[in-house]
């Protein structure tokens, strides 16, 4: 597997991620390196094994619908690089049209 | 007297031959005089810490004191501290005061600790070697030119320079073992569910675990018993009792069975480890313990399907830090996409990116079931290895690296080198499995590890086989030299 | 050309509980902002989920309340994109195995027939905050209140044909969700909302046209003319040659017409994974019971029931029914009304209903109490007064004068049913007019009208009509 400037550009804008044409290349290289090594899970034939998404098999416990937490906005916002008002704030969202 | 462990202070403190605030005095005293070496810490708290200590004695006088009251410990700084700084080893959380306590770090409070401050790590606990830290590596108190190992480097190196007389760890593909191997201390990973994950910053979430880092075995179990337990606040803890793991330490061994993994004594082992887990066999042998050659066939596959899920995890995990709410945010972002964009990537580090990217890839519409599915798969195939090995066996006895710790610098522009320095301890964070890693030797001066892998919720066995072993050895007594 | 419309619905209903979805914050509407996210909805680092157990009751309480199956073993994935109003940069919902499976719901329509929806399934998951854009010098406001307030999304299967059709899907989805008590369905703040899937195909066709979604539409009278200007626009495209674009468009209420977004087009790819901090959930048999013991009456139940006790046409049941408030409501003015059912029904769809609409009131908030209402339908049926003099206390009762017959008291409104004052009004209106009972005797029997305004008049509308008429025929002849 081999990835091309492309694939790198289309992941980088998934994750967010601004990244330089070097840095680029660097990573189409070492990510088709890392795919590759990944690719030595194809010599094993999985097709009647289940997926594990949890070492443990256990269920999901449920908590009582009680309101536990306090207003905390203060405390919490001393750390926030920009608000006002109570509220967070952003370059502006275009939302529609 | 520094060298002195954790039970032993422990005991001393119970004595009246010291005081907490004396204790915390000359751990504080430490860190001033060895850190600049080591960059072991990213924060000292020095004040908490004496507010803390003297708070401990003042227990203590009252008769209410444990058998942690008043010992110094480090945090990783990957665990929230309220009030107190949680980077993560990263740019993007340099600005992060915790608003809020992990369960951990709560739990150890309750038992009294002091705690001295937050130890510096691989950025987001990716990395093998603690170069990846924004706060720049970690040295090797051993050798100052090697690595410390990591993700948990700082607590290693701070554990073995008797910076500490414990620290936490997190262990997500051998985070805790590997630097407890590579920087010669004791170092152990729950069974996945067993510690609370609560206030622990995620790198991959059905990974990650927390535990302790400390001289002993026995250090190791008076912390697990703190640390341990059921958390509401997690839905993947367990909600099983937590037996006293210090009570069952000097167990016999008369008929325990080790099983020896043939695909973790193969080529890839450097001959002179194999000669000191060989000698700590013959150890096992006399204490009564059989032991038996078992094979676990996926192990190299654990490997590609670690840095498949782990990778998926992680770009998931850290989506979160976008420059809203916290963290680090751009200067003068011209629009949404900039902001994200920028914060991010000028504050994640490059292993940070990358595995970023890798799982971002994974995940992504027409790579999902070729690579993250495909991976779960592999893991389920790893997790049936160990089920019918625990069929055959009590416990899995073998090294936690291939090799002693490498220098630093020498690995950091080969990712895969460096990711197949985790193939030992990779398999059990897949399984969900406990293990420790004790030392067992040294090769070329640097201190290297035996690991002991048990069925879940094991953690007692582990620590009653690793304690049988330190009770005839001194591996784990060594100090570096000039510390 | 014949064209044929396919409409499916995505709504999201917001749980009515207390707590969110994934943490102990407060669900309340209308808070300062930011003050009810609390550390795991703003998707703090180290911060875990762990699921509402009424979150999970109130599923299954939907899965039952649509005939479906309920999953055994569901899971919670995370839906991963970067907004503003996201915090974690996911959105924990279920994907690929929801917690309600196929079902259905049927819904009445104008004409009286019934038609059946299939529903495709109905999945959990947290909602968003929101972005406020106002009085911040080009840049939004973001309030994470709303952020993990537990949604129930129900996707439909595309078995709608018109708008009208939709809105009644919808209306029946509505009334259901209130009934069960699990949404507050207020469409105004946001907690029932609906996207609409829309396409066009040639009458005939097996193959569905390319669908766009509608977003943004939050009321019924929205959702359908969202719908019809959308049809028209696809038809209207189609015809011309044109080619419809698979996309989301945003109903501008204020302008009635579709745009679409521009946001969103970016190529997406949501890269869904199963929450690894969340286990699946597995629902048992024993908890399925347990809601289905504790199960209200749901509206159709109840709308057989009113037809066959109660003696309703089915379209005045259909009326009683569409809101359970409503229906208690009639419940409590038929038995306070001695079990009048139908004079209290026509009472309350005929005038109560009417003067709801008009001052813009629902039945919580109706000025006159089922109780005030049946003693009402009670004294007209005990002939203690006429329907017509009821509208006069019924205004009275509106305007909070007081009780019933306290009212009727004051006022003077009783009915007169003593023979002896009714004939003494009716000699002296023969007296008044001696032509016209001249005329009557002779022929004009279309007079008796008159005579029956005049007496009615001179008595203030309190005559018994019956008795009235039996006493005039007997003095005129």
């Amino acid at each position: 597997m081999s990835l091309t400037l492309d694939d790198v550009k289309k992941i980088a804008y998934l994750a967010r991620l601004n990244l330089s044409t070097e840095e680029s290349t660097a990573y189409a290289t070492q990510l088709s390196n890392i795919l590759e090594f990944a690719a030595q899970m194809d010599k094993v034939d999985t097709a009647t094994v289940e997926p594990l998404a949890h070492p443990l098999d256990l269920s999901q416990r449920l908590r009582p619908d009680q309101v536990t937490e306090t207003n905390q906005r203060e405390k919490f916002q001393a750390i926030a690089p920009k608000v006002k008002a109570g509220l967070y704030l952003v370059p502006k969202v275009i939302e529609d049209a | 007297m520094h060298y002195k462990s954790l039970t032993e202070w422990s005991r001393e403190l119970n004595n009246h031959a010291i005081s907490s605030a004396e204790l915390t005095q000359l751990f504080l005293k430490r860190i001033q005089q060895f850190d600049k070496t080591l960059n072991s810490f990213v924060t000292v708290t020095t004040e908490q810490a004496l507010v803390a200590a003297k708070a401990a004695d003042q227990q203590r006088a009252l008769g209410k004191a444990g058998p942690l009251t008043g010992i110094p410990i480090a945090q990783k700084d990957i665990f929230c501290t309220d009030g107190v700084k949680t980077s993560c080893g990263s740019k993007m959380l340099d600005n992060f005061i915790a608003p809020y306590n992990a369960t951990v770090v709560q739990r150890l409070q309750a038992a009294g600790t002091v705690l001295l401050g937050k130890t510096n790590m691989d950025e987001f606990a990716m990395g093998s070697s603690n170069e990846n830290s924004f706060y720049g590596p970690v040295h090797n108190p051993w050798q100052h030119d090697y690595v410390p190992g990591g993700s948990s480097g700082g607590s290693a190196a701070a554990v073995a320079a008797c910076l500490t007389p414990a620290a936490t760890g997190t262990d997500t593909g051998g985070s805790i073992r590997q630097p407890a191997a590579l920087c010669g201390i004791t170092g152990l990973k729950p069974t996945y569910g067993r510690v609370s994950r609560y206030g622990m910053v995620a790198f991959a979430s059905s990974l990650d675990q927390g535990g302790p880092m400390a001289k002993s075995a026995e250090d190791v179990a008076l912390l697990l018993n703190a640390m341990a337990g059921f958390d509401p606040c997690d839905s993947t803890s367990v909600d099983q009792p937590v037996p006293d793991y210090t009570a069952t330490l000097n167990h016999p061994l008369r008929g325990m069975r080790i099983g020896l993994p043939k695909e973790y004594f193969s080529d890839g082992l450097d001959a002179r480890i194999a000669t000191a887990i060989e000698l700590a066999i013959q150890e096992y042998k006399k204490q009564g313990a059989t032991l038996q050659e078992i094979s676990l066939p996926h192990t190299t596959l654990s490997i590609p399907a670690y840095y498949v899920i782990a990778p998926a995890e992680c770009s998931s995990n850290l989506a979160r830090y976008d420059g809203v709410r916290y963290g680090y945010r751009c200067e003068h972002p011209q629009d949404l996409a900039d902001l994200y964009k920028r914060s991010r990537s000028e504050s994640f580090g490059n292993e940070v990116k990358r595995r970023i990217m890798i799982g971002t890839y994974a995940l992504s519409a027409g790579y999902y079931d070729a690579y993250y599915l495909k991976a779960q798969k592999i893991r389920r195939l790893i997790c049936n290895d160990f089920a019918r090995a625990f069929a055959q066996v009590d416990m899995i006895l073998c090294p936690t690296t291939p090799s002693p710790a490498f220098k630093l610098g020498e690995k950091t522009s080969d990712p895969v080198s460096m990711y197949l320095s985790d193939i030992y301890t990779i398999a059990v964070n897949l399984a969900g499995l406990p293990g420790i890693s004790l030392p067992v030797g040294f090769v070329d001066s640097l201190p290297i590890g035996m690991q002991l892998i048990g069925n879940y919720f094991d953690e007692a066995r582990l620590l009653n086989a690793a304690h049988s072993y330190q009770k005839v050895t001194d591996w784990h007594t060594r100090i570096p030299e000039g510390y | 050309m014949e064209w044929e419309t396919v409409i499916g619905l995505e709504v999201h209903a917001q749980l009515k509980t207390k707590s969110k979805i994934f943490s102990g914050a407060a669900t309340q509407f209308g808070a300062d902002p930011n003050t009810q996210a609390c550390a795991i909805d703003l998707g703090f680092p180290g911060v875990l989920p762990v699921l509402n157990s009424e979150v999970v009751h109130m599923a299954i309480k939907f899965g039952l309340g649509i005939h479906a199956e309920i999953a055994e073993k569901s899971v919670f994935a995370r839906k991963n994109y970067f907004y503003p109003d996201l915090p974690k940069g996911y959105q924990i919902s279920q994907y690929e195995l929801p917690v309600v499976g196929k079902g259905h719901l049927d819904m009445q329509l104008e004409d009286g027939s019934t038609k059946r929806i299939r529903i495709t399934r109905a999945h959990l998951e947290e909602d968003a905050g929101k972005s406020l854009h106002e009085d911040f010098q080009g840049l939004s406001g973001i309030d994470l209140n709303r952020a993990g307030t537990p949604l129930l999304e129900i996707v439909s299967e595309p078995d709608m044909r018109s708008a009208k059709e939709a809105v009644a899907y919808l209306k029946a989805l509505h009334t259901l969700v209130r009934y069960l008590d699990i949404c507050d369905g207020n469409m105004q703040e946001g907690s029932f909302r609906c996207d609409a899937n829309v396409s066009v195909r040639q009458k005939g066709q097996e193959k569905y046209g390319t669908r766009t979604e509608l977003k943004n539409i939050n009321s019924f009278r929205f959702v359908e003319r969202a719908i019809n200007y959308e049809i028209e626009r696809q038809i209207a495209l189609l015809e011309s040659g044109g080619a419809i674009t698979q996309e989301t468009r945003l109903y501008d209420s204020a302008k009635n017409e579709t745009r679409a977004m521009r946001s969103k087009e970016e190529a997406n790819d949501y890269r869904y994974f199963p929450d690894p901090d969340l286990l699946p959930l597995v629902i048992t048999a024993d908890m399925v019971n347990a809601v289905r013991q504790h199960l209200p009456e749901l509206p159709q139940q109840k709308r057989d029931r009113f037809v066959q006790e109660y003696g309703l046409s089915i379209y005045d049941a259909t009326i009683l029914v569409s809101d359970s408030t409503m229906a208690h409501y009639y419940e409590t003015t038929t038995k306070t009304a001695d079990g009048h059912a139908k004079l209290a029904a026509n009472w309350i769809i005929s005038e109560l209903l009417g003067a709801l609409n008009k001052a813009n009131l629902d039945i919580e908030t109706s000025p006159i109490s089922a109780t005030q209402l049946g003693t009402l339908v009670k004294r007209i049926a005990d002939n203690t007064i006429s329907g017509k003099i009821a509208k006069t206390v019924f205004e009275a009762l509106w305007k909070q004068e007081g009780e019933v017959d306290h009212i009727i008291e004051r006022h003077g409104l009783k009915q007169v049913t003593d023979n002896s004052a009714i004939e003494k009004l009716v000699d002296e209106i023969i007296a008044a007019h001696p032509q016209h009972v001249a005329d009557y005797r002779t022929g004009k029997e279309k007079l008796f009208g008159f005579f029956v305004g005049q007496v009615m008049k001179a008595s203030g509308g309190k005559l018994n009509p019956q008795q009235l008429n039996e006493v005039l025929k007997k003095k005129l002849s």
